[in-house]
Parts: C-alpha cells; structure tokens; sequence
C-alpha cells in the first residue's frame, strides 16, 4: 500500500487515442471524481462534454468588451466634438454620428478582440510557467505531440492514490504515475 | 512519402485530392513541422536569400534616413500629386494582408479545411504586409516624429483628432487591424509554442519557447476557452477586414476628385485586396512547400484552390473596372467622363492597358485545370496579380490626381530614385520577415493538422 503523501499532485495515465481519453473522462465522472483533468494535443470533440464541462464565460467577456469598446469610442467622439473643442465644420451638426461610426467600429471589434484573449488567458490561469504536471517525464514529451492524458488531483475527495492508479489502469491507461509538487 | 498526382482529367479522383497526404499520425505531423524549426541546420538557400532580404532592408534604412533629413522633397510628390508612391504602396501592402485574414478567419467560420495548412503562414504574411502598409502613411506625413497627433491624446492645446475625417478612421482601421492580427496570429501559436518548448533541445531555445507558450499544457478545460476565444476572434476578424479596405477605399470615395468619388469603391477595394493577397499567398506557398519539402500537407487541392479564389475576385474585379468605366460615362458627368477617356488617350495609358492585361485578361487562364494545376504556371501568374494591383492602385492615385477639374491645375508625376528605393526597402522588409518566421516558429499550425489528422483517419474508418 502506497502511503498517501501531501505533496502528491495527483495521478496521471496515458492514452493512445482520443477515444480512449474520451471514454476514461466519462468513466471517471461516473465513478464520482470531480477534480480531474484530461490533456490533449489538440482540441478533442465531444471531450468537453464527456467531462461535463458547461458553457465558458469568454463570450460573456468579448461581449463586454465590444460594449465598452464600443460605446466608449462612440461616446468619446461625442465628447471631443460637442463639449470639450466644438468646431463648426461646413454648417455640419457637432454630433455629426455617421461620421462617428468608423471609429466606433473599430473600436468595438478592439475592445472585443482584447477582451477575448485577455479573458481566455486570464481563466485559464495563464501565463503559468509551472505546473506539477511538467515534472512527469512522459508527459513533457508527449502530451503537446501526440498522446492523451488523464489525472485524477489529490485534491478529489474520492482520490486515493492506490484506488486512482488502478482505477485508470482499469481504463487502460499506460505509464500510470504519480505526479509530485515539489 | 510522396503523393502521386492523380490524373487530372478525371474529376472522381480529384474529388478526392487529399487536403493531407494519407499516412500521416499525430508524431509524423509533429516531428516534420516542428523539424523545420528546432533541427534542420541553416541552408545555404535560407542564408543567400535572407542576405538579400536583409540588404535591402539597409536600403529602405538609409531611404528612410535621407527622407528624414531632407523631407519628402526627395520624392517625385508635387502639388496636385501629392499623394504618389507612399500612398499606391500604402494600399497595395494593405490589401496584400487580407488574404491572410481571410484564409484564417472566414474559411475557418465556413469550416473549410484546406485552410489548416496555410493559414499560419497566411496570418504571418497579414501581420508583415500591415507593417509595411503602416510604414508609408506614417513617412509620408513628412515628420513622422510626429505622427502620434492623429492619436486622441489629452494634448496641453486641447486638440482633438478631426474625427469626421477618413484620414484618421484610417488610423483607427489600420492600427486596429495590425493588432488585432497579431493577437490572433499569437493565439493561434500558444499551443505550437508548447510543442516547441517540449521538444527543443538546449537551454536557450527551452526557455524562450517556454516563455512564449505561457505555461500551455493542453488541459480541457483551457481548449474549451481557447475554442471559444479562437471562434469569437475569427468573428470578429471577419467584418473587421472587410472594414479596413472599406475605410481605404473611403480616403479615395469621400473625396470629390475625378475617379474617386463612386459608390463601388468599397466593395470593389476589398475584392481587389483579397485578389492581391492571394497572389502573394501563391506566391510565398509555393517555394516554401518545394524548399522544405511540404506537399504533403501543402497540397495541390490548395494550390487550386487558391487559383479558383483567384479567379472568383479577379472577375468581382474587373465587373468593378466595368462599372467604374459605365457609370463615368453614364452620368454624363463631364469630369468624370473625361477622367475615362485619359485612362484610354491619357499620358499613363500603357500603365492603365497593362492593369487591364495583368489583372482581367491574363487570369481568365485559370479557367483551365491544366493552368491551376501547374505550379510554375501559378507562381508566374500570381506574380502578374501582384503587379497588376500594384498598377490598379497606380492608375487610380496617379490618373485622377494629374487631371482634375482645372486644366490649369494638371500635372505629372514620375517617380524618382528614393521612392523606387523606398518600395523595394519594403519588399525587403516583408521577404526577410518572412525568411526569420520559417527559421523561428511553425509555418503550419501543428495542432491544427493534428485535428485534421483525426478528422481523415475518421472518416476512412
């Protein structure tokens, strides 16, 4: 019986094929565990869902952003041009608005696109230089080439780590490796 | 491996031209992109044409050093040609880069799959062109220094930007469109950055692939977002292309001058743009697949493809020179009916034949399969294309500007060393850029091909 330490990470296996990893994420979810993660070289379909994962916030986010990008730009126009230096140019309204529009379109699309990648990377928890997983040799090598993993963290209520490694050998999983913190 | 080429009169087995040659697994795909970059020594080939790429680059160095010390007098500009070959380069670099917008953005909205091989270096070539596009504007106001006066900035005179302008929505346009470009262009590199970090041998090419890749690791949970974010961005980058030349076109359309003043203009901009771009997309694909042996993943169903996109906007093209030269003559506008017959009997006629001849007559070739088939056939055209828009962007500033409404007020233009020398700086410019992207990062996105290996090996089961 290996000894439950408190530096343990979690447990990770090693999958040849996508359908692999899709089928152990679904069978670790059945099994009850909630904190596990699955690691793939590209974007899996149908691995969102087998891990249960719901909608993201990005959209929300990039929604905001466009909208404040937007109406900041619109309204920033309106301001230089009605309050702060008003110019009378060829009998033209101060808020002459469809002159406005290109700005504020760029504008939004900015906001928008800024907002996208500053708040994916943001929920991602990225830049993150490390992460206990980069100590597992294999999955250095492999898991940005060509394989799939799958760990079970430590931090799972269910996590045991004699139970979980057998659990993902159930699965055929290879190379099943504790992953230290240290 | 390589791919026999399938007899190409039959239309069965072009169908079914690969989009990637058969064979291929997630380590094959991996190692031969990723090889490019961390284990094929320099050739002799890079090194010969990055030593010119780069001499030429001194050159636009010392062009932009003389302007700066003695003004844009030493360019061929004069009152009423004030605009010249800053502004012809300006459009012509501009439309050149919303090929790769389109190639990365749309065809990955239409969910076309040839897209995945060339659209990294597709983005690459958007984010250079845009570069060189951004230098002309900014030299060509003379006091570049300046420059940040077209920027809202809480100036001590309480200056705003003349917002109502075209000028400055151009700024707003085009400096939203280099950013943009490159947040999606790097978004698209985080994961090929952490396949770089992983396999890189040596301490220095780790840690600055390992900075790069911000820490990637390829959880589910951060493809989901990623997925979300990439979707939302080709969105985006969608009407945002279709807005830049829009709003080029508008520094031309708003304005009252003979030539300028229709209502085509932006439709029209934007087709010749994506029609350049790629022209040059052809262009830069084609050595680069015979230099680093990659027609398995560039493959002649790309080629073609390319051709057939070619084609479709070469005819929006020329149904634009159509009604441009109709409605001239149909609003009996005598400007304007004039400024049509010195394009036909004016003093730059050759230039306007040679814009009809590179841009209308010599792509209707592609109709043929025999013609987009042929690699050297298509590089040689895609050249012509080039040319020919650089000549569309020459006719319009050059034409209407030497002839407008007084006759006291014509002119000519020729150009003069320094501008030739400026042009070629930036082709300089944009071919060493090129040449230190193939070096440095993946010219074909690894994780994409990785899905696209998935995707075929589903579908022959």
């Amino acid at each position: 019986m290996i000894e439950h330490r408190s530096h343990t990470y979690g447990v990770v296996g090693e999958f040849v094929t996508e359908h692999e990893l899709i089928h152990a994420a679904e069978k670790a979810r059945e099994a009850g565990y909630r904190h596990f993660e699955a690691y793939a070289p590209f974007p899996v379909e149908g691995l969102s869902e087998a891990m249960g994962l719901k909608r993201n916030k990005v959209p929300l986010i990039t929604l905001i952003g466009g909208l404040c990008g937007g109406l900041g730009g619109f309204f920033f126009q309106y301001w230089c041009n009605v309050y702060s230096y008003p110019q009378n140019i060829a009998g033209r309204p101060l808020n002459s608005w469809p002159a406005f529009i290109p700005v504020t379109f760029e504008l939004t699309v900015l906001g928008a696109s800024l907002s996208a990648v500053f708040g994916m990377l943001a929920l991602n928890g990225l830049p993150q230089p490390h992460h206990p997983l980069f100590n597992v040799e294999r999955f250095s090598k492999h898991a940005t080439s060509d394989r799939f993993f799958l760990c079970i963290e430590a931090r799972d209520k269910k996590f045991d780590l004699a139970d979980s490694s057998r659990f993902l050998q159930g699965l055929n999983a290879q190379h099943v490796t504790e992953v230290v913190d240290d | 491996m390589s791919v026999s080429q399938p007899p190409l009169d039959s239309p069965e087995i072009r169908r079914l031209t690969p989009v990637l040659a058969p064979g291929h697994t997630y380590a094959t795909v991996t190692d031969k992109i990723a090889a490019i970059v961390l284990t094929r020594p320099v050739s002799l080939g890079w090194l010969a044409g990055f030593g010119i790429a780069f001499t030429m680059v001194m050159v636009l160095n010392l062009a932009v050093g003389y302007l700066i010390i003695k003004g844009v007098g030493i360019w061929g500009i004069n009152i009423p040609i004030g605009w010249g070959f800053a502004i012809v380069n300006f459009v012509w670099w501009i439309g050149i880069g919303h090929a790769g917008t389109l190639i990365s953005a749309i065809l990955f909205l239409l969910n076309q799959k040839w897209r995945t091989s060339i659209n990294r270096f597709a983005e690459a070539m958007t984010l250079f062109a845009v570069a060189c596009a951004g230098l002309f504007p900014l030299i060509h106001t003379g006091r570049p220094w300046m420059a940040y006066y077209m920027f809202p900035y809480p100036s001590t005179m309480g200056l705003w930007p003349q917002f109502r302008s075209p000028l400055i929505w151009d700024v707003f346009a085009v400096s939203t469109y280099g950013t943009v470009s490159a947040l999606f262009w790097f978004v698209g590199l985080i994961p090929d950055l952490a396949t770089l970090r992983d396999h890189a041998i040596g301490k220095p090419k780790q840690i600055i692939y390992g900075m790069l890749a911000l820490g990637w690791r390829g959880s589910a949970r951060h493809w989901h977002r990623y997925q979300s974010a990439y979707l939302l961005l080709a969105g985006l980058a969608t009407p945002l292309v279709l807005s830049v030349h829009t709003v080029v076109s508008f520094d031309f359309s708003v304005a009252i001058v003979p030539g300028w003043h229709t209502t085509i203009f932006p439709p029209y901009f934007v087709a010749g743009a994506i029609y350049s771009g790629f022209a040059m997309v052809l262009t830069i694909a084609i050595p680069l697949r015979a230099a680093y042996d990659l027609e398995d993943f560039i493959t002649m169903r790309h080629l073609e493809n390319m051709a057939k996109v070619m084609l479709a906007t070469g005819l929006i093209v020329a149904y634009g020179y159509f009604f441009e030269f109709f409605l001239s003559l149909y609003s009996g506008n005598k400007f304007d009916v004039f400024l049509v017959q010195q394009r036909l009997h004016g003093p730059y006629n050759h230039f306007y034949f040679a814009l009809i001849l590179c841009n209308i007559l010599t792509p209707q070739l592609l109709w043929f399969q025999k013609v987009r088939t042929n690699v050297a056939m298509l590089f040689v055209m895609s050249l012509i294309i080039n040319l020919g828009m650089w000549l569309e962007r020459f006719v319009i500033v050059v034409i209407s500007l030497t002839r407008d409404f007084m006759p006291s007020a014509w002119g000519r233009y020729s150009a003069t060393f320094w501008d030739y020398a400026t042009f070629a700086g930036t082709l300089g410019l944009f071919t060493m850029l090129l040449f230190l992207f193939v070096r440095v990062l993946p010219a074909i996105s690894i994780a994409e091909m990785r899905e696209l290996v998935a995707e075929t090996s589903e579908e022959h089961k």
